[in-house]
């Protein structure tokens, strides 16, 4: 995984409140054995007025204009704004990895499922917790102001407004260790393989049904 | 000692380190492997030279891209095919210690095979690459969804990181009406705490009314705590819960069995134990509830009214009631009882297991599916499911009503392989989400119980199951 120290980018604001994964990216696309390619299909449904197929060329099909992703002034956007319990239902990691390959390498909203929330941070997006208030200010100010950019700093946990003013936030710092250096959760896990051993050999003791 | 609710009990006896802000790695008895989700995660192991650290605690099947009708045909579309075939693959590279494959007798959904045949024990961690997971925790197991980065985690490791969740006990005391199943009890508790009302919890369900649930029950209940954010739903374990274990393929037997349930007997939430929120609700108020929009939240009891938006003060919740109405195609204040129904779907993990069928078939029996209904499927679980329905007759009363009986599968509860709706058409379901597209491109889905289901596909429209029992 590649690190991720500062986000300097473009927001998009989505207004919709439980966005879910099948949204996200919906279920013909999940036939995929790759990990890669989602983001011509990210929020198919919506982005284009055609019925998506996989392997379909993207480019050529017809644009839903009223959808917020495809206005001019969001072309190239680095953050989602989000409304409440974004990323719930199904468990797809397509739906971080779509993100991601749209471009996508934040998101800020009130709340996001806890699945989804957990995938983003594997695959180098971050999704940014904020109280509701804040999130309502940065919906308004985003659509009120073209070229709305927003700079997140990791390592600081803060991030700035076009006016500068700077709002703090919370992340795990396990989390955030592994997203700034960019690690790979199994090789941290690995590490302990020894306690692992040692914990299942006590297991297989205790409890021997649960291993035949 | 301190009193200890099952979550906690369930939680402490895996944890096998902790870091000092509160992330755990959590050892793994039990993972669950479909093709949709595990592809990538087999090819990550791979590329990085690891080896897959327990075999045996896997349990594999093909469920999600298979067709439900002509296989003897196999897979037709390709894309599909592929990915079952690289499940074969993988796990006959790989091991495991049941694979369940396509056109397999046992084949079925991942989350109706664990349990039937004993892979799924009580105080076990039970992890799948799906969100429906949950429904594991029926057996006072800790079941998570995850996503593919962890299944190849879980592959490489036998662990999962995780955080300690909050704890919420929803209560459901009282006796449950006739004609009211346990589909109805978790859509009224997705009414009351809403789709983000379990974000961050482990939910316990618990109660007289729980209680009195058979296994198929429980599982439907805890299939939908991820419907409510929960990532865990649980219920402890009681006679129900041993008698349903004893004599299952994957079950212990012998010493083991009796040792097994003795430590089983322990799985409960202690007298006062504390939890960190409890919803409680009274059984005997509740009815058989109908999904009206585009999230199981939105839900009310059949004789209701689809809601106006007009009445509701907040604007993001009035936006999302008036997109909601307008994907569904309904007009404010619409007696749920008027919405005409194109197709009926029953099956998927939430409820295609032999208890559901069987109050399917009760309400179907002697009687024939509306001429306006397009189609009726009837899906079981798995092929175990699917043989015991036959030897009870249930295909037969399907079949006399018009209805389609087909082979196991997730069909169309999420419409990848043929199966799924066509814009506009309005499906009575008893899966386990209503949002867009989920059962095809512009289908409205509308979740219930499988009575009222076969009730819909009798009538044409949403009926009150109480009005046709017994009758
Ligand atoms: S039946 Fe539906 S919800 Fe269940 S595992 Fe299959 S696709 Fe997922």
């Amino acid at each position: 995984m590649e690190p991720v120290k500062i986000v300097d980018g473009l927001a998009v604001p989505l207004d919709r409140a439980n966005v879910d994964t099948d949204a996200i990216i919906p279920k013909q696309f999940l036939k995929s054995i790759k990990r890669s390619g989602f983001g011509p299909n990210l929020f198919d449904e919506w982005r284009y007025l055609d019925q998506g197929e996989p392997g379909q060329d993207c480019s050529a099909r017809p644009v839903n204009p009223d959808f917020v992703l495809n206005a001019p002034r969001y072309k190239g956007a680095r953050i989602l704004l989000t409304r409440d319990n974004f990323g719930c239902g199904s468990s797809r990691e397509h739906a971080p990895w779509a993100l991601a390959d749209y471009g996508l390498q934040a998101l800020i909203g009130p709340s996001f499922a806890d699945i989804f929330f957990n995938n983003s941070f594997k695959n180098g997006l971050l999704p940014i917790v904020q109280p509701a208030a804040v999130v309502d200010t940065l919906f308004a100010e985003c659509e009120a102001t073209e070229g709305y950019r927003l700079v997140i700093d990791l390592a600081a946990q803060t991030i700035t407004r076009p006016g500068g003013e700077v709002l703090g936030f919370e992340v795990d710092a396990f989390r955030k260790e592994c997203l700034l250096n960019g690690w790979d959760d199994i090789g941290l896990t690995l590490r302990h393989a020894d306690e692992i051993r040692a914990f299942e050999a006590r297991r297989r003791i205790e409890h021997p049904y649960f291993f035949s | 000692m301190e009193p200890k609710t099952l979550y906690e009990k369930l939680w402490s006896s895996h944890l096998v380190r902790e870091e000092p802000d509160g992330t755990a790695l959590i050892y793994i008895d039990r993972h669950l492997v479909h093709e949709v989700t595990s592809p990538q995660a087999f090819e990550g192991l791979k590329l990085a030279g690891r080896a897959p650290w327990r075999v045996h605690s896997i349990v594999a099947t093909a469920d999600h891209n298979t067709p439900t009708d002509h296989w003897d045909r196999g897979i037709l579309d390709p894309v599909s095919r592929q990915q079952v075939e690289t499940l074969d693959a993988n796990i006959r590279e790989v091991g495991a210690l049941a694979y369940f494959p396509f056109k397999d007798e046992r084949q079925g959904i991942v989350h109706v095979i664990g349990p039937e045949n004993g892979a799924t024990l009580p105080g076990m961690t039970v992890v799948c690459g799906d969100s429906h997971t949950s429904t594991h925790g029926a057996f006072a197991c800790l079941a998570h969804g995850i996503g593919t980065s962890e299944v190849e985690h879980v592959l490489a490791t036998q662990c999962l990181l995780q955080k300690k969740s909050r704890t919420l006990l929803v209560q459901v005391d009282g006796a449950l009406p006739a004609g009211v199943t346990a589909k109805d009890v978790v859509l009224a508790i997705i009414g009351r705490i809403g789709t983000a009302g379990g974000n961050g919890y482990a939910i316990e369900f618990g109660g007289s009314a729980i209680r009195g649930l058979s296994m198929e029950g429980r599982m439907t209940v805890c299939n939908m705590a991820i419907e409510a954010g929960a990532r865990a739903g649980m219920v402890a374990v009681d006679d129900t819960t041993i008698d349903y274990l004893r004599g299952l393929p994957f079950a212990p037997a012998g010493a083991d069995w009796d040792r097994a349930v003795t430590y089983w007997r322990t799985l409960h939430s202690d007298d006062g134990a504390r939890f960190d929120k409890v919803v409680r609700l009274d059984a005997s108020q509740i009815e058989p509830q109908v999904t009206w929009g585009t999230s199981p939240e939105m839900v009310v009891p059949v004789g209701a009214r689809v809601p106006d938006p007009a009445e509701v003060s907040d604007p993001v919740k009035r936006e999302g009631i008036e997109r909601a109405l307008k994907y569904m195609g309904l007009a404010p204040n619409t007696p749920i009882g008027d919405i005409p129904v194109d197709q009926v779907f029953i099956g998927s993990c939430t409820n295609s297991r032999i208890e559901d069928l069987r109050e399917a078939a009760a309400v179907a029996k002697g009687r024939t599916k509306a001429g306006s209904v397009k189609r009726v499927l009837v899906v079981p679980g798995s092929g175990l499911v699917k043989r015991q329905a036959e030897a009870e007759g249930l295909h037969e009363i399907f079949i006399a009503a018009g209805f389609e009986w087909r082979e196991p599968g997730c069909s169309m509860c999420l419409a990848m392989n043929a199966d799924r709706l066509e814009p506009g058409e309005h499906c009575a379901s008893t899966s386990n989400r209503n949002f867009e597209g989920r059962q095809g491109a512009g289908g409205r889905t509308h979740l219930v119980s499988p009575a009222m289901a076969a009730a819909a596909a009798v009538t044409g429209r949403f009926t009150d199951v109480r009005t046709m029992q017994g009758a």
